[in-house]
C-alpha cells in the first residue's frame, strides 16, 4: 500500500498508523501525528486504519519564535 | 509579577528558541536571558533524524514553560489542527496563536485568528493570540475567551522597533487589565525598554537576539532593557512636552549681564 508520509511516498505493509509509524522507524520517539490533515491522538494511532493514498503528517518538537 | 493563565512568572521577557548558531548557545541565551517562557515550534521529522528529539530534551533540561506556536499556518483549519497536536506533544493548554494572512509582512490574518481562537478557547486552550493593535480585534479576541493578547511591534524578523506607537498606546490604554505582551518586530533592548515604558507587560523575542553577533550578550541586554523598561513605568514616566523648561531653578540666580 503506497501512503504519503509528510510529503513523501512510502511502501507500507501495515494495516493501521501505529504499525505504519513503527515501521517507518518512529518507534519511542516524542512525535504527534495527522490523518489527511486531522489530529489523530497517540491512543488511537493502533485504531486508527490506513487507506491507500493516505496522506499522513508526522511532526516533531523544533525551534519556533 | 506577572501573570499568564494563572502562571506566576518573574520574567517579562519570553523567548523564542529559532535561529541559534547552536544548540549551546540556545541554552546560554535562555539563561541570560532570564526568561521562563520559550516559545517552540512542531516541523516534520522522518524516521531516520533526532534532531527534534534532542531539542526537545535541551528544552525540558532547561526547566522552562513552553509556549507552543502555530507558525506558518494560514487557515483556521491548519491552525486548529497543529494547536491538537502541539498540546499532544508538550503537553501544555497554552498555543501561540497565529495565522497568517500576508507572506511578506506575515501579517496576522485577524479574521482567521478570531474564529481560530474562539474554537481553542472553547476547547480548554489558553489562547496567546498573535494579532495587530486594532482595538476592534482586540475585543473581539477577548469576547472569544483570550485572556492574553500578544500584539505585533513590527513584521516578525524586521527589528524595526514598536511602528505604531499610537495604536500600541491606545491598545493598553483601552485594555488596562489584560495582560498585553509585544510580540515581534524587536530590534534592540531600547525597543523593549520602550514597550515596558509604555506599559506592556512584556516582550517576546527571538531574531534579535538569535541572530546577533553574540546572541548570549544579547539575551543579557535585553533582560536589562525589560528589568529598566519596567522599573520606569512603575516609576511614573513625565509626559513629554512642546517647549523647554528649566531644570535648574531659576530663582536666586544671579544677574550677570
Amino acid at each position: 500500500m503506497r501512503i504519503l508520509v509528510n510529503g513523501v511516498w512510502r511502501e507500507t505493509e501495515s494495516r493501521d498508523l501505529a504499525a505504519t509509524l513503527a515501521e517507518l522507524g518512529y518507534g519511542g520517539r516524542v512525535i504527534t501525528t495527522a490523518l489527511n490533515g486531522e489530529f489523530v491522538a497517540a491512543d488511537t494511532r493502533s485504531r486508527t486504519p490506513l487507506a491507500e493514498g493516505d496522506r499522513i503528517e508526522v511532526l516533531a518538537p523544533m525551534q519556533g519564535g | 509579577m506577572l501573570k499568564l493563565y494563572g502562571a506566576e512568572l518573574t520574567s517579562r521577557l519570553l523567548l523564542g528558541t529559532a535561529r541559534y548558531p547552536s544548540p549551546a548557545v540556545l541554552t546560554d541565551a535562555v539563561r541570560a536571558a532570564r526568561a521562563e517562557v520559550v516559545t517552540v515550534s512542531l516541523r516534520r521529522e522522518s524516521g531516520g533524524e533526532r534532531s527534534g528529539q534532542g531539542f526537545w530534551s535541551l528544552i525540558r533540561a532547561l526547566g522552562v514553560r513552553v509556549l507552543p506556536n502555530t507558525a506558518g499556518c494560514h487557515s483556521v483549519k491548519e491552525a486548529v489542527t497543529t494547536a491538537h497536536m502541539a498540546r499532544e506533544v508538550f503537553a501544555t493548554p497554552w498555543i501561540k496563536l497565529e495565522v497568517i494572512g500576508e507572506d511578506d509582512t506575515l501579517q496576522p490574518d485577524v479574521f482567521g485568528l478570531t474564529e481560530a481562537a474562539r474554537i481553542l478557547c472553547a476547547e480548554g486552550f489558553e489562547v496567546f493570540p498573535y494579532t495587530t493593535e486594532d482595538l476592534v480585534v482586540a475585543e473581539r479576541l477577548l469576547a472569544a475567551g483570550c485572556r492574553v493578547l500578544m500584539p505585533w511591534g513590527a513584521p516578525i524578523g524586521s527589528g524595526r522597533g514598536l511602528n505604531n506607537l499610537f495604536g500600541l498606546t491606545a491598545l493598553r490604554a483601552h485594555f488596562p487589565e489584560v495582560p498585553l505582551i509585544i510580540d515581534a518586530g524587536l530590534g534592540v533592548p531600547s525597543h523593549a525598554a520602550q514597550g515596558l515604558e509604555l506599559g506592556f507587560d512584556a516582550v517576546l523575542i527571538n531574531t534579535a537576539v538569535a541572530q546577533a553577533t553574540d546572541p548570549v550578550a544579547m539575551a543579557g541586554a535585553f533582560a536589562q532593557a525589560v528589568a529598566a523598561g519596567h522599573a520606569a513605568r512603575l516609576a511614573g514616566p513625565i509626559e513629554p512636552r512642546n517647549f523647554a523648561e528649566p531644570s535648574t531653578p531659576v530663582i536666586g540666580q544671579a544677574f550677570l549681564g
